[in-house]
């Protein structure tokens, strides 16, 4: 069938100024039924996958873990904690006169993401971001007092020496951007609710 | 003969009923047995038998571990403590499978090496070599998941730096990044998910490896000489000359084998793998197996999070371009003065990214790193391509049975041959 059709359409099609004739409207009957027919099944083959992959993204009881309460009355000036969140940590910093002024000063033609320390936190002594580094995701050290925090005086991630300061933007190393301020809200002017 | 059976050469009832109605065995015997195969392959071409036995070493403890093994966060680590201390024979099985990814490896890159020395990615093999690169990405991503299984501090670690990777790629790497993890961090769903593939790649790797040997026999093997075969006299019946010789390669490969399992089976892992997983702390130094070094330094030496990803994947992608890039139509780098240095200083180069590649990121180190990757890619992107246009080659032997059969007539090869055709 296709054979025969082949030979005789073949011509005509070359000439698509033509158009009008019959054999120009047998092939491009032909194209129409051969397109219809592959989008038809690209959105059938589509409409099976699609479940599939869908079935691999975070499932509803995942999403639903959805937040945290975290204590600040405990957490001394200079002192920071880590709490659990989605699975990641999350830290808690309550910082010092000196980091705050520090942070505030930084010039933002020197960051690598321009972001001043106003729009990071909601009240200046604490900084509350996500624990995990913006290159590949490992946990930046800086929260026990013992740690290295790097030359910026914040964390410092000992996969790939990234340097992060005491707003948590990144300074220094492969890390693209700041360390992410997660939804957070003060609840009371002691606690902070997470996510 | 009736119609609709095969015409079977196999006099023993029951092998002849069976091949007559689905000839396995006439199968058999033409591609294993007597295969016609180069007289003068030397030891490099024992390693891709190697290949096949260790998948199937790989297969056989896989499914015997996956017995008494759970994929869950709280229980993983210690299914996997159980299998060493309490399942009979649980810790050979283990050493057996976690030593036999490090074999499976070492056996793989001496095989592409020897593709790569004597030129087998050439014209007419191009789609061979590109399906033993698809191989070698299957076994990465194999291999890499498997490491997550016991749910040590660095399969933890090691699966959240490698699936963050994807976050590299503009707009839809976070997505993806989730799409990978099942949730906002690698957990549970994670876990699972990495079994099943884990349980159902090797499988596919074992599919690929067929369309390899498919292509493999349609092309005929490539030897030491990188010259065709032009004859009987140049070749030999597959068995019994080359299952022999293979046999003896299998033999020291075992002991290799044994000796790892049995005297230093943690040599090639990390100890902080025997730390249970704990997802607020990021060991101080983490490292890769030592089969992902070289890529890793690669990862490293780039100082963008977009571009070190891209260099890293570009590090395997070249090899699939490979047979393009190399212009030279003499295969065996025997016969190629220049090009034949050049290769030997990237195999060395290998070698020093694998060492950087488990080195602090920092200092003398990173310009190592940076160095190395780029004389990795020099040699295929500038190198290859220029000694195609100007290098000048050795003579090449008349044919193979001249050069193995040194002296003698005019037609050496073709008299010693005879008495081997019959087969
Ligand atoms: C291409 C072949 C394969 C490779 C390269 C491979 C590689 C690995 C590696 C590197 C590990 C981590 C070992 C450790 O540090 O403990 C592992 C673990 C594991 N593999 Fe495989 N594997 C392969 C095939 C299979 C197959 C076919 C199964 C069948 C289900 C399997 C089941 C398992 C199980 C249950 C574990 C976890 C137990 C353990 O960690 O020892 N593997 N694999
Ligand atoms: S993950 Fe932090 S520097 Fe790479």
């Amino acid at each position: 069938m296709a054979e025969t059709l082949a030979p005789s359409t073949a011509p005509e099609l070359g000439q698509t100024q033509g158009g009008g004739e019959h054999g120009p409207d047998q092939g491009t009957k032909r194209d129409f039924l051969k397109l219809v027919a592959g989008s038809f099944a690209a959105v059938g083959v589509g409409a099976i996958v699609w479940p599939f992959i869908h079935s691999m993204n975070p499932a509803k009881d995942v999403l639903a873990l959805a937040s945290t309460d975290v204590p600040l009355g405990h957490i001394a000036e200079g002192q920071a904690v880590t709490v659990m969140w989605r699975g990641k940590p999350v830290f808690v910093r309550h910082r010092t006169g000196a980091e705050i002024t520090e942070a505030k000063a930084v010039p933002l033609a020197e960051l690598r993401d321009p972001q001043p320390d106003g729009a990071r936190v909601q009240r200046e002594p604490w900084l509350v971001v996500l624990g995990v580094c913006t290159h590949l995701g490992c946990v930046p050290l800086g929260q026990k007092p013992t740690d290295a925090r790097g030359d910026f005086g914040g964390w410092f991630c000992p996969c790939h020496g990234s340097h992060y300061d005491t707003s948590g933007r990144i300074r220094r190393g492969p890390a693209p951007s700041n360390l992410v301020v997660p939804d957070y809200a003060f609840t009371s002017d002691t606690q902070i609710r997470v996510g | 003969m009736a119609t609709g059976l095969h015409d079977s050469s196999f006099t023993n009832p029951v092998v002849r009923w069976i091949d007559q109605r689905m000839p396995v065995f006439t199968m058999m015997q033409k591609e294993y047995g007597t295969f016609p195969t180069p007289r003068n392959f030397n030891y490099f071409w024992n390693f891709g038998a190697l290949a096949m036995i260790n998948l199937m070493i790989m297969i056989a403890t896989g499914i015997f571990l996956a017995m008494n093994y759970t994929a869950h966060t709280s229980m993983a680590f210690d299914s996997v403590e159980r299998i060493m201390r309490d399942v009979n024979y649980g810790w050979l099985i283990r050493y057996v499978h976690m030593n036999g990814a490090s074999m499976f490896f070492i056996v793989v890159l001496v095989h592409v090496w020897r593709g790569m020395f004597y030129g087998s990615y050439k014209k007419p093999r191009e789609l061979l070599w590109i399906l033993g690169v698809v191989i070698f990405l299957l076994m990465m991503a194999t291999a890499f998941m498997g490491y997550v299984l016991p749910w040590g501090q660095m399969s933890f670690w090691g699966a959240t730096v490698i699936t963050n990777l994807f976050s590299a790629i503009p707009l839809v790497g976070n997505s993806i990044v989730t799409l990978l993890w099942g949730g906002f961090s690698v957990d549970n769903p994670t876990l699972n998910r990495f079994f099943s593939l884990h349980y159902l790649l090797p499988f596919v790797i074992t599919g690929v490896v067929f369309l390899h040997v498919a292509a493999l026999h349609i092309t005929g093997s490539n030897n030491p000489l990188g010259i065709e075969p032009k004859g009987p006299q140049d070749t030999l019946p597959f068995h019994p000359y080359y299952t022999i010789k293979d046999s003896v390669g299998i033999v020291v490969y075992l002991i290799v084998f044994a000796f790892l399992v049995f005297f230093t089976p943690n040599y090639l892992g990390h100890p902080d793998n025997y730390i249970p997983a704990n997802p607020l702390s990021t060991p101080a130094h983490i490292v890769p197996e030592w089969y992902f070094l070289p890529f890793y330094a690669v990862l490293r030496a780039v100082p963008n999070k977009l571009g070190g990803v891209l260099m890293m994947f570009g590090a395997i992608a070249v090899l699939f371009v490979l047979p393009w890039l190399d212009r030279s139509p003499v295969r065996s780098m025997r016969f190629r003065p220049i090009a034949k240095w050049a290769f030997l200083l990237w195999t060395v180069n290998f070698f020093v990214l694998m060492w950087a590649g488990g080195k602090p990121a920092e200092g003398l180190y990173v310009v190592i790193s940076r160095l190395s990757t780029a004389y990795y890619f020099a040699y295929f992107l500038v190198i290859l391509p220029l000694l195609g246009k100007i290098e000048r080659p050795l003579p090449l032997p008349e044919s193979i049975s001249r050069a193995v059969l040194r002296g003698g007539g005019p037609l050496p090869g073709g008299a010693a041959a005879k008495p081997m055709e019959k087969a």
